[in-house]
């Protein structure tokens, strides 16, 4: 029996983009938490710190997000770890996420007048106050047109998942295409309902670009 | 519990991964290239007077830009044979990553032309150099600098990126890892042992980079 690219195979594709949406988001938030303690780490006095985070952002940036998706992917089971698919991949999400984000962070931060820094101490700040009221405002601001563009890279990321067999919106994809035998019409409409997602954000992101250059 | 890590399988097989390797580079160098000939016409193009051409352009960068390359691959993969064109899945991997590198590769190029003010190569002429050497010396070599860091760090992503074809079967390192991994179940060991040669792939590509960066374009700026 042959199965046509109706309404029924549309709404599969809405729930596969429900869990793309939802591993964006989590990755996202996970990757900025951690990935704000990798930019701290990065740009600390201490060098040993310094290094380890030169080294964990390399390793990230590095390699192929593919095979830190099966490391992670295959890694959490070796050690014993059962963990539903969602989980290990969102791990791994998360993890390259913080390495990127890091490194955005980092560069905005770096890139605040050392006089900042120096005012805040002579002020008497506590080490905290210093982070949370002056540097990380400041830092975080000049970094949005970035951290707005990674994001479109994480969210087309996501659809790696389904090599791994996670059923997102392109594991989605590949079912409804083997089943209505209509690959083209199918990833179609997948790379539309994708541009739907990352194009508003990518035209934000210029925007603020621009808003910036034109303040500098 | 109790796992034992084995690596012997891996260093059974590391000739076909080292093939692999080389067949990423293969992969990742024919793709750039599509990449460059793509950008250099798009500049083009996409600075055209005639409307329709520019707007072609722009939607063409946008729509790879805003669609994960694994959509891309998988459409180009069963739309190219709709077309007439019945390609083994490593052309159609190198088409792919062509296209996709094209895209940022256009804007790069982009970038580096407009980096040349005008008044710079009336300047040449005006000092009595010939058209030809102001082409190389005042508007190639300073445009090439400029466009250097970004494109080869492109060169290096879409390294990275070729990785994704294994899903439609191509030859390269990753195809090459899932093949052992089917044959000896060791998936951890082997995807670890291939994680650390794309990382030494792309540290040799940075290096190699570098060191022609320090070679072509030592001089002041200003």
């Amino acid at each position: 029996m042959d199965v046509v690219f109706g309404f029924k195979e549309f709404v599969f594709l809405l729930i596969g983009l429900k869990w793309t949406v939802l591993l964006s988001l989590i990755a996202f938030t996970g990757g900025g938490i951690v990935g704000l303690l990798v930019a701290l780490a990065r740009t600390a006095r201490s060098t040993a710190l310094r290094r380890s985070m030169i080294l964990y952002i390399a390793v990230f940036q590095g390699t192929p997000l593919l095979m830190q998706l099966f490391v992670v992917y295959y890694g959490l089971g070796l050690v014993g770890i059962q963990l539903p698919a969602w989980v290990a991949v969102a791990i791994a999400f998360t993890l390259n996420a913080s390495a990127f984000l890091g490194d955005i962070w980092r560069g905005a931060i770096e890139a605040l007048p050392r006089g900042q820094t120096d005012a805040a101490t002579a002020l008497g700040l506590p080490m905290l106050s210093q982070l949370r009221d002056v540097i990380l405002p400041q830092a975080l601001r000049i970094a949005q047109p970035a951290t707005v563009g990674y994001m479109v890279q994480l969210i087309k990321g996501t659809s790696l998942a389904a090599i791994v067999g996670f059923i997102e919106l392109a594991r989605a994809g590949q079912i409804v295409s083997s089943q209505t035998f209509a690959p083209i019409l199918v990833f179609g409409v997948v790379g539309a309902i994708y541009f739907a997602l990352c194009w508003p954000l990518s035209l934000y992101s210029a925007r603020l670009e621009a808003k910036f250059a034109a303040a500098r | 519990m109790g796992y034992q890590m084995d690596f012997s399988v891996v260093f059974a097989a590391f000739p076909q991964l080292l093939w692999g390797c080389l067949g990423t580079l293969g992969l990742a160098l024919a793709g750039m290239s599509l990449a460059m000939l793509i950008g250099v016409v798009g500049v083009v193009t996409r600075q055209s007077t005639i409307a329709w051409l520019r707007r072609l352009t722009i939607a063409f960068i946008e729509i790879i830009r805003n669609t994960p390359f694994l959509v891309q691959i998988f459409f180009l993969y069963f739309a190219l044979p709709a077309l007439g064109l019945r390609l083994n899945p490593t052309v159609t991997a190198i088409i792919a990553l062509g296209l996709n590198g094209g895209a940022y590769a256009i804007e790069i190029i982009r970038g580096g032309v407009q980096s040349i003010h005008k008044g710079q190569v009336e300047a040449g002429l005006a000092l009595g150099l010939r058209k030809a050497q102001v082409f190389q010396f005042i508007v190639l070599k300073p445009a090439l600098r400029a466009i250097y860091p970004s494109l080869t760090g492109q060169f290096i992503m879409l390294t990275l990126t070729s990785s994704i074809c294994t899903s439609v079967a191509a030859y390269e390192l990753t195809s090459v890892a899932q093949r052992i991994e089917s044959d000896t179940f060791r998936s951890f060991e082997v995807y670890f042992t291939v994680t650390l040669m794309y990382l030494a792939i792309s540290w040799m590509l940075m290096t190699a980079f570098a060191a022609i960066s320090r070679q072509y374009f030592n001089y002041p700026t200003r």
